[in-house]
């Protein structure tokens, strides 16, 4: 049991009286990657949004090292700090430029002197290929580019797990590919990962556990193999050949 | 038309150091009201903003609710009556009732500032709203607290958000404190009203009173102009790269000496 970094155990979270995900159970391993798959309105951002504590779940349990992570006195910084978040839509500090965007997490949540701040900063730019543009504001970046640098600022807080939501959803098609190719090597470095993606091909050929989502419950869940090249329910058929053609 | 040039340059003769001692004081309590203002209104719209979350415990949740209950009635008081009554209110009844001697420049600051910050509360509250949330969820997702994301990210941007508006205060201040003459305070206009009454030159001490307080608006106007275009920095920057073939591309800050023709001989 211990060895699970993060347990989820019979989430559910209702927006009003509408029931957005019910029952989840999952859990998550030391260098896992983790991809969450399902149509739009499955309840799969929702569910990494709830993992991440920017939605409060209305039952169930997500334990992280087999604390309650809403238990009394568990600080929820110091875990968002563990456990970083990549968004859709970036959300880049817009009154930054790209190295204090990773920087000021390592000096004001970590407590990390400026220089070596700095340094980390640099050598995780450096690792998606964004250290030339140090000294741009966000504005100035392609969307490609501000999601290397997103991925870059959750890095340099040296996550144990790392949250990525829908990540080249919002890029051009010939940006996707750079976006992917950082977490590809991410994902070959040992990182644990959790990914909501409509990326089949980043599903089957790098994670190790597929999450299959549909109405909020998870539909089915295995190994790339099993989902992909034996699916056993109806529905991940339709849905995987509805995605493939 | 001779006689009223005449008139403006006998105002100015004689009380020329006194027009400049009322604009100086104008000044004084315009500026110091506005940043204090801006000070009271920043504290106001971040506790207005502060979210209040179910999973908090009640009495925290209560203190949020009454503090927040009380500086509403604040902002309402002082936004919904005029300044010039305020000033009398103020000055005249902390005397009275309460037997606090204020001297004039302590009211005339706390009477703006108070006044400026009611206005500016509303202010911030716009700006921090204005901000997308996605921001606020980048912050939180590296582990900020709810201080630390606004300070760092969320009132930053905000403020260079909201600089027009704080502009715009400045600028009433500057010609509302004029209402201050009512308790003596010896601003500009309250100047005018006693060259105008010792030369009995109305029209043309208010033609120099006008002129004074338009260099002061306008400079007041340009001023922050400056520090827009200064807090939205540079629209360019340079590649932080060893790499000679980006220079290619054009370096913002990196001008190559230009080639004359006697080079190519």
């Amino acid at each position: 049991m211990s060895e699970n970094i993060i347990e989820i155990q019979h989430l559910e979270k209702n927006f009003g009286s509408h029931k957005v995900l019910s029952d989840i159970d999952f859990s998550v391993k030391q260098g896992d990657v983790t991809t969450i798959i399902g149509v739009s309105g499955s309840g799969k951002s929702t569910l990494l949004r709830c993992i991440n504590v920017l939605e409060t779940p209305s039952g169930g349990k997500i334990l992280f090292h087999g604390e309650d992570i809403a238990a009394k006195g568990f600080s929820v910084t110091d875990y968002r700090a563990k456990v970083g978040m990549v968004f859709q839509s970036f959300n880049l500090f817009s009154n930054m430029t790209v190295l204090k965007n990773c920087m000021v997490g390592q000096q004001k949540v970590l407590k990390k002197s400026k220089e070596e701040a700095e340094q980390t900063a640099k050598y995780f730019l450096e690792k998606v290929g964004m250290l030339p543009y140090i000294n741009a504001k966000p504005k100035q970046l392609s969307g490609g580019q501000k999601q290397r640098v997103a991925i870059a600022r959750a890095l340099a807080m040296e996550p144990e797990v790392l949250l990525f939501d829908e990540p080249t959803s919002a890029l051009d098609p010939q940006m996707v590919g750079e976006v992917l190719e950082v977490m590809k090597a991410l994902a070959e470095e040992g990182l644990t990962m959790i990914v909501v993606t409509h990326e089949m091909a980043f599903a089957r050929d790098v994670s190790n556990h597929v999450v299959f989502m549909k109405d909020g419950v998870i539909c089915e869940e295995g190994t790339p193999e099993d989902i992909f090249a034996n699916p056993k329910k109806e529905e991940t058929r339709d849905f995987l050949a509805r995605f493939i053609n | 038309m001779a006689e009223f040039i005449d008139g403006i340059i006998k105002c100015w003769q004689q009380y020329g150091p006194s027009y400049l001692e009322g604009a100086r004081n104008t000044l004084i309590i315009s500026l110091v009201g506005t940043i204090i203002g801006c000070v009271i209104g920043f504290a106001v719209g971040v506790v207005q903003t502060i979210p209040s979350d179910k999973g908090d415990p009640v009495w925290k949740r209560i203190l949020l609710g009454i503090t927040k209950v009380i500086l509403k009635g604040y902002v309402e008081l002082f936004r919904g009556t005029p300044m010039i009554v305020q000033s009398v209110f103020i000055y005249y009844g902390a005397r009275m009732v309460f037997n606090i001697h204020m001297d004039i420049w302590s009211a005339a600051f706390f009477i703006v500032s108070i006044n400026t910050g009611a206005y500016m509360a509303e202010t911030v509250r716009g700006g921090i709203l204005s901000i997308d949330p996605g921001q606020t969820e980048g912050a939180k997702s590296i582990g900020m607290t709810h201080l630390q994301t606004m300070l760092y990210v969320i009132l930053p941007q905000a403020f260079r958000n909201i600089i027009p508006q704080i502009g715009n205060n400045l600028i009433i201040n500057i010609k509302d404190t004029s209402v201050l003459s009512v308790i003596s305070v010896t601003d500009l206009f309250f100047t005018h009203k006693s060259v105008a009454g010792a030369l009995y030159l109305y029209f043309e001490s208010a033609t120099i009173t006008m002129a004074i307080y338009l260099t002061l608006t306008v400079t007041a106007s340009a001023l922050l102009r400056l520090l827009e275009s200064k807090l939205d920095g540079d629209d360019n920057y340079d590649l932080a790269t060893t790499d000679t073939l980006a220079h290619t591309s054009g370096m913002y800050t990196y001008h190559p000496k230009e080639k004359t023709l006697e080079d190519f001989k």
